[in-house]
């Protein structure tokens, strides 16, 4: 009878515990795979193979499914999360790096990078919807929350391509600095933050007149200006901070998203790329490239708390409850 | 009983009316590794943060690295102060005031040796207050877990401290002891650099680093600082500082001076 207790209590305590752990996913770009991260233990515990040199990282609206941007093997690949299994590959067009999901869970925006397209793919049916001329080395994508606006940024073209999600038509551009690498609106779908890694600046930008309302600099004590390069940003839902990776600078820039005053900078690991909150936004995890890992930012503290080893190069991160 | 605890008291007492009354000693104990944070480490500030060493979890600013080696330093000059201080003392005669005292010798070098560390340990925590305005901040607990660790470390530069000035004969010659004791102990250590940075240097400075017991106290208290344990380098600082107090107190001889005077 004890021992049956004990057992029950045993089951029940593993039930909560993963339950309460949430897990990230990093994307390995050089070791074609994803590494599993148990963030009650900050450990990695698994790694999981995948296609050729996966760089961006999604999530379905219900954490069930994760999408890869597996871009040697020119595909869109879907993770079951419960079997850890490949289930699907969409055709993605060539060479994807970044992507979005719309609200509707079905149509993911991929940027391919080779082809100066965006394409349009509706997940379930696996057709592509359209494919959309954009400036010269397309990279980062974002969905409005609204889900009116696929935004897009070319590298080479330094622009940002509004997309009307209706028509599935470029319909704006606006010229922000050199290499624009990631946008991000903010919570309300008001404004839009992107980074441009030579320009060294994150633009804010105003999504009702599509203009830039404030430009972002960086400044950062004993790092040379031109190791200053933002690639992945992150705004936290209480709109209090965002964060920008710095790249080279091997910094994340804590931002006022209200004032657009920079608060603090924070040591990550070399060459930081993106970020992904968990899922109570207490924790904000960024993946490092050269060095190889992912470092843990007490969001409260604004103090980086730890550094895991992953794979090599780790370039994307989601995180699911 | 009594008695133990009166000389005690009245030892560790003169060393804090020493200390009180030697402002500018305080001071200079605090700016020399200020100076050393605020100018050297923010010059090097990039320079590390390449790696991740233990206790350490993350990458660490070169500030955050060379916290606890300044703490040691501070322990280090005051161990060695000490040593002046009982040369001055015997050179006076102060010293045989002392030892007129009827208890045994070894505990009034032991009591002189614990006055020595408990006021290093205030300018040390002085430091690390600063330190910690200054932006490196270690655990909240760290800095109580440190306090043994570092006692121990300022036992350990006392008791190699007492050892010295059992050699040396005159006032004059302390000199001596900043070339050949201080410098080398400091910079031959991971106090400034850690030993694979070293290593990658050349390999027999990097023994010479790993065999320097100053190098295992600055690793004791670096990681007690971070809430870990470093048995091996717990088991060398007590090593050392039984040996050094055991030495000192062997070879301990307060007539050196008076002699020399008399003849």
């Amino acid at each position: 009878m004890r021992l049956s207790h004990l057992a029950c209590a045993i089951a029940l305590g593993l039930a909560s515990h993963t339950a309460l752990a949430a897990t990230a996913y990093v994307s390995n770009e050089k070791d074609d795979s994803i590494s599993v991260i148990d963030l009650d233990t900050l450990e990695v515990t698994a790694t999981l193979e995948v296609g050729m040199r996966p760089r961006g990282l999604l999530l379905s609206s219900d954490n069930k499914l994760l999408y890869i941007c597996a871009s040697d093997s020119d595909r869109v690949q879907m993770m079951d999360l419960a079997t850890r299994r490949i289930i699907k590959e969409l055709p993605s067009g060539a060479d994807p790096e970044q992507f979005a999901l719309h609200p509707n869970d079905r149509w993911l925006y991929i940027s391919n990078e080779d082809d100066a397209l965006v394409t349009v793919v509706d997940t379930q049916s696996d057709e592509v919807l359209a494919q959309i001329d954009v400036g010269v080395e397309p990279e980062g994508m974002a969905v409005s929350p609204d889900g009116k606006w696929a935004v897009n940024t070319s590298e080479t073209t330094n622009m940002l391509h509004w997309i009307d999600t209706t028509t599935q038509q470029l319909v704006d551009n606006t010229l922000v600095d050199q290499r624009p690498r990631h946008v991000e609106f903010d919570l309300d779908g008001k404004r839009l933050w992107a980074s441009a890694e030579i320009g060294g600046t994150v633009s804010i930008i105003d999504v009702a007149s599509r203009q830039i309302e404030k430009v972002l600099t960086f400044q950062i004590k004993g790092v040379h200006p031109d190791k200053v390069q933002p690639v992945g940003v992150k705004l936290s839902d209480d709109g209090r901070y965002a964060f920008v990776a710095l790249g080279p600078a091997n910094h994340v820039a804590v931002v006022d998203a209200k004032t657009y005053e920079v608060l603090d900078y924070l040591l990550v690991g070399r060459r930081v790329w993106h970020m992904a909150f968990t899922p109570d936004q207490k924790q904000l995890l960024t993946t490092n490239g050269v060095s190889g890992d992912v470092s843990v930012i007490d969001v409260d503290r604004l103090k980086v708390s730890k550094s895991i080893k992953v794979g090599r190069y780790p370039w994307g991160v989601v995180v699911t409850p | 009983m009594n008695a133990y605890w009166y000389c005690l008291h009245g030892i560790v007492l003169r060393e804090w009316l020493r200390f009180v009354m030697q402002r500018s000693r305080f001071l200079s104990a605090l700016v020399r590794p200020l100076l050393w944070l605020l100018v050297f480490a923010a010059g090097f500030r990039a320079a590390l943060g390449i790696a991740i060493i233990a206790p350490y979890d993350t990458y660490i600013t070169y500030e955050t690295y060379i916290v606890p080696g300044l703490a040691c330093m501070i322990l280090l000059f005051n161990g060695m102060q000490g040593s002046l201080s009982m040369v001055y003392d015997r050179e006076m005669g102060s010293m045989r005031v002392l030892l007129t005292s009827p208890l045994p010798r070894t505990f009034l070098l032991a009591a002189k040796l614990l006055a020595t560390a408990l006021i290093s340990l205030l300018q040390v925590y002085a430091f690390l207050a600063i330190a910690w305005v200054y932006g490196v901040q270690p655990p909240a607990w760290g800095l109580l877990a440190a306090l043994p660790a570092l006692l121990l470390v300022a036992l350990l530069l006392s008791a190699l401290g007492l050892l010295l000035s059992n050699g040396i004969r005159q006032l004059e010659n302390f000199a001596g002891v900043m070339n050949f004791v201080i410098f080398p102990l400091f910079f031959l250590s991971s106090a400034l650099y850690p030993l694979w940075k070293m290593r990658e240097a050349s390999e027999w400075l990097y023994w010479l680093c790993a065999l320097n017991p100053f190098s295992h106290a600055v690793e004791l208290v670096r990681y007690a600082l971070y809430l870990r344990l470093n048995p091996s380098a717990l088991l060398v600082c007590l090593g050392f500082t039984l040996l050094f107090a055991l030495l000192a107190v062997l070879t301990f001889n307060p007539q050196h001076a008076a002699l020399r005077k008399a003849g």
